[in-house]
C-alpha cells in the first residue's frame, strides 16, 4: 500500500497519511496554546505560506517542491497562512477543556455567520457533530478567502476540517 | 509600425503570447499580437482560484487578477494587439496572412514569428454525448466564470486531473452539486490539495471508472458509470445510475499546431505533454528559423510555466532581431531558466521536465 493511498483514492489524506507526513500535530500541540494544521503531503511547486508567515516560522526553502516545514516555538497562531496557501490546507486548532476551535479558510457563499450553528465535517466532507460559528474575517487582503472561527466538542479536533456547505440556499 | 523594421509577430494573446510580446516590446522591438478572440487574456480570465509557485510566478495570486496585470502592462507599453484576427495562414518568408473581423485579410512580413496558439480540450464519446448538458470541462468554466451561467444544478465531472478537480470546486463555488468525480485510472490524478477540497465538500472520487452512457430525453437527465478492468473494459454489474443533468469531460488538451504545421515546423509525439507538437530548442526556437512555440503549443503544462517559456522566446527573439546585447540576454534567460526549472520540479513536475528535456535534446540546432 502506498504511503499516499487515501489521498490519490479517495481524495482526501487519512490520519496515518498525515501523520507519516509529520503533518499531524499532537494532542499535546492542540491544547497548548493551539497549532497550525497543515495538510500538504505532496512535493507541489509552491511557497506562499513561507513568504506569508511574518514570523519567519513556516520553512519551504529550495527547492520550492519540499514540504512545508513548521517551527512551533517561532509561530505566534497570527493565521495569515490560512488564507494565503493555494491548495487552502491550512487550519489553526486548539482545545480548552472540553471544546476545540478550528480556523479554516472558506470560499463559498454564503458565507456563515457569527453565532449562526454549523454541521462540523471530516476530510470527507462527513458531517461528525454540530459547532458554532464564532466568528468570520474576510480582510482584503485575504483576497477573497474567508477565514471562518468555529467551536466544536473537543473529542473531534483530529478529524474536523470545515463546515458542511449549504448549497441549497446560494 | 513606429519604424520600418520588420515586426515580430506573436500568434495568440493568452499568457505565453502576452509575455512573449511584452518582452519583445520592453527590449524596443516593433511587435504585433494578434488573437482571434474579442478579449486577450487566453484561458486566464477564467481562472478564479488562486495560483501555485513562488512569489516570482505571482503565487497566491488569482489567474484573472495575473490576466489583468499583464494586459494592463502590454497596454502601457503600447503593444499593437490586433483582436478577432485570425492567422489564416504563414507563407514562406515568414508573410502572415491574417483576416480581421471575419471581413477584411491582410498579409505582414514578419521578422520573427512566436506561436503562442495554446491547446485544445479532448472530447469522449459514448452514447449520449450528443445530448445538451455534455461538454467539456473548459466549457463549464467559461459558462460559469466569464459568463456566469451554471450550466447544471447536479454535474458529474468525469477526470481527475487538476482541470477536473478544480473545475469541480468552481462549479459548487457556482452554486451547484457535483455528484461525483471519476477517473479512469486507478489513481487521482490532480493535486493532493485540490482533490482534498472538493472531497471535504462531501464529493466521492471513483477511481478504475468510467461512464457509460449518458441518458436524457431532450438533455441529459442521468448519466451510467461502471467500474473498469485493467484493459479499460467496463466490468458487468459494476453499473450505477446517477441523476445528474450535466456532464463535465476533464480528459486532457491537445496542443493546438496547426499553424505550427503550416510554418513547416518539424513536430514530435510526446503524449505525456499531450500528443503531437513542434519540436524545439531550449530557447523555445522551433525547426523553422525565427519561429518561436511557447506556451500548451509546445506541450501541456500551466499558465505558470507558459509565461517562462513566453518570457525565453520573447528575450531571445528580442537578441536576434537586434535589439538587445548578449550579456543581457544571456543573464535574463538564466533569470527565466531557474524560475521555469523550479516550477518542474516535485513528483508532477519531474515527468514534465523529462519530457520536454527529450523535447529539447531532439530539438537543439543540428
Amino acid at each position: 500500500m502506498n504511503a499516499d493511498e487515501s489521498l490519490k483514492t479517495t481524495g482526501a489524506p487519512s490520519l496515518d497519511e498525515l501523520r507519516s507526513a509529520g503533518m499531524l500535530p499532537s494532542v499535546a500541540d492542540f491544547g497548548n496554546k493551539g497549532c497550525v494544521c497543515i495538510e500538504c503531503i505532496e512535493e507541489i511547486p509552491c511557497d506562499p505560506c513561507e513568504t506569508s508567515c511574518p514570523q519567519g516560522a513556516l520553512m519551504v526553502g529550495t527547492p520550492i517542491t519540499n514540504l512545508p516545514v513548521i517551527d512551533r516555538g517561532k509561530c505566534t497562531l497570527c493565521g495569515l497562512c490560512i488564507p494565503a496557501c493555494p491548495g487552502l490546507a491550512i487550519t489553526i486548532k486548539s482545545i480548552q477543556g472540553d471544546k476545540a476551535k478550528i480556523r479554516f479558510p472558506w470560499e463559498y457563499l454564503p458565507l456563515p455567520v457569527a453565532g449562526q450553528e454549523a454541521e462540523m465535517v471530516d476530510r470527507s466532507g462527513q458531517v461528525l457533530c454540530t459547532g458554532r460559528i464564532l466568528a468570520v474575517g474576510n480582510p482584503s487582503r485575504n483576497n477573497r478567502t474567508a477565514v471562518v472561527t468555529a467551536e466544536f466538542p473537543g473529542e473531534f479536533v483530529e478529524e474536523v476540517i470545515s463546515i458542511r456547505r449549504d448549497h441549497g440556499r446560494i | 509600425m513606429d519604424t520600418d523594421k520588420k515586426p515580430a509577430i506573436v500568434i495568440g494573446a493568452g499568457p505565453a503570447g502576452l509575455c512573449a510580446a511584452i518582452e519583445l516590446k520592453k527590449a524596443g522591438a516593433p511587435v504585433i499580437l494578434m488573437d482571434e478572440n474579442s478579449k486577450p487574456g487566453g484561458q486566464l480570465f477564467k481562472q478564479i482560484h488562486k495560483f501555485f509557485g513562488s512569489r516570482e510566478h505571482k503565487a497566491g495570486v488569482r489567474g484573472f487578477e495575473i490576466g489583468k496585470e499583464l494586459l494592463a502592462e502590454s497596454l502601457s507599453l503600447g503593444i499593437d494587439v490586433r483582436l478577432k484576427t485570425e492567422v489564416v495562414g504563414i507563407e514562406k518568408g515568414l508573410k502572415v496572412w491574417a483576416v480581421e473581423d471575419r471581413s477584411r485579410s491582410y498579409t505582414v512580413d514578419a521578422a520573427t514569428l512566436i506561436l503562442a496558439t495554446g491547446a485544445t480540450e479532448n472530447a469522449l464519446s459514448f452514447p449520449g454525448w450528443t445530448l445538451p448538458g455534455v461538454m467539456t470541462a473548459g466549457c463549464a468554466q467559461t459558462l460559469i466564470n466569464v459568463h456566469r451561467v451554471l450550466p447544471g444544478k447536479k454535474v458529474l465531472m468525469i477526470g481527475s486531473g487538476n482541470v477536473g478537480v478544480i473545475v469541480a470546486y468552481q462549479l459548487m463555488q457556482a452554486g451547484a452539486e457535483v455528484v461525483a468525480v471519476i477517473e479512469a485510472l486507478p489513481r487521482l490524478g490532480g493535486y493532493g490539495v485540490h482533490t482534498a477540497k472538493v472531497r471535504r465538500a462531501g464529493v466521492p472520487f471513483r477511481c478504475s471508472t468510467t461512464i457509460v452512457r449518458a441518458e436524457g430525453k431532450e438533455s441529459v437527465e442521468r448519466a451510467i458509470i461502471a467500474k473498469i478492468d485493467a484493459g479499460f473494459k467496463p466490468i458487468p454489474g459494476t453499473e450505477e445510475v446517477l441523476e445528474v443533468d450535466a456532464i463535465c469531460l476533464a480528459v486532457g488538451l491537445t496542443p493546438s499546431i496547426e499553424l505550427s504545421c503550416l510554418a513547416g515546423c518539424e513536430q514530435i509525439y510526446v503524449p505525456e505533454l499531450g500528443g503531437n507538437m513542434p519540436l524545439h530548442d531550449q530557447y523555445m526556437r522551433s525547426s523553422v528559423e525565427s519561429v518561436y512555440t511557447v506556451g500548451d503549443i509546445a506541450g501541456v503544462e500551466e499558465a505558470s510555466t507558459a509565461m517562462e517559456e513566453g518570457r525565453l522566446a520573447g528575450i531571445h527573439a528580442a537578441w536576434s532581431m537586434g535589439c538587445m546585447d548578449e550579456a543581457t540576454m544571456k543573464r535574463k534567460t538564466e533569470e527565466t531558466m531557474g524560475r521555469l526549472l523550479s516550477l518542474r520540479q516535485g513528483v508532477f513536475g519531474q515527468k514534465r521536465f523529462a519530457a520536454k528535456k527529450r523535447i529539447v535534446e531532439q530539438g537543439a540546432p543540428r
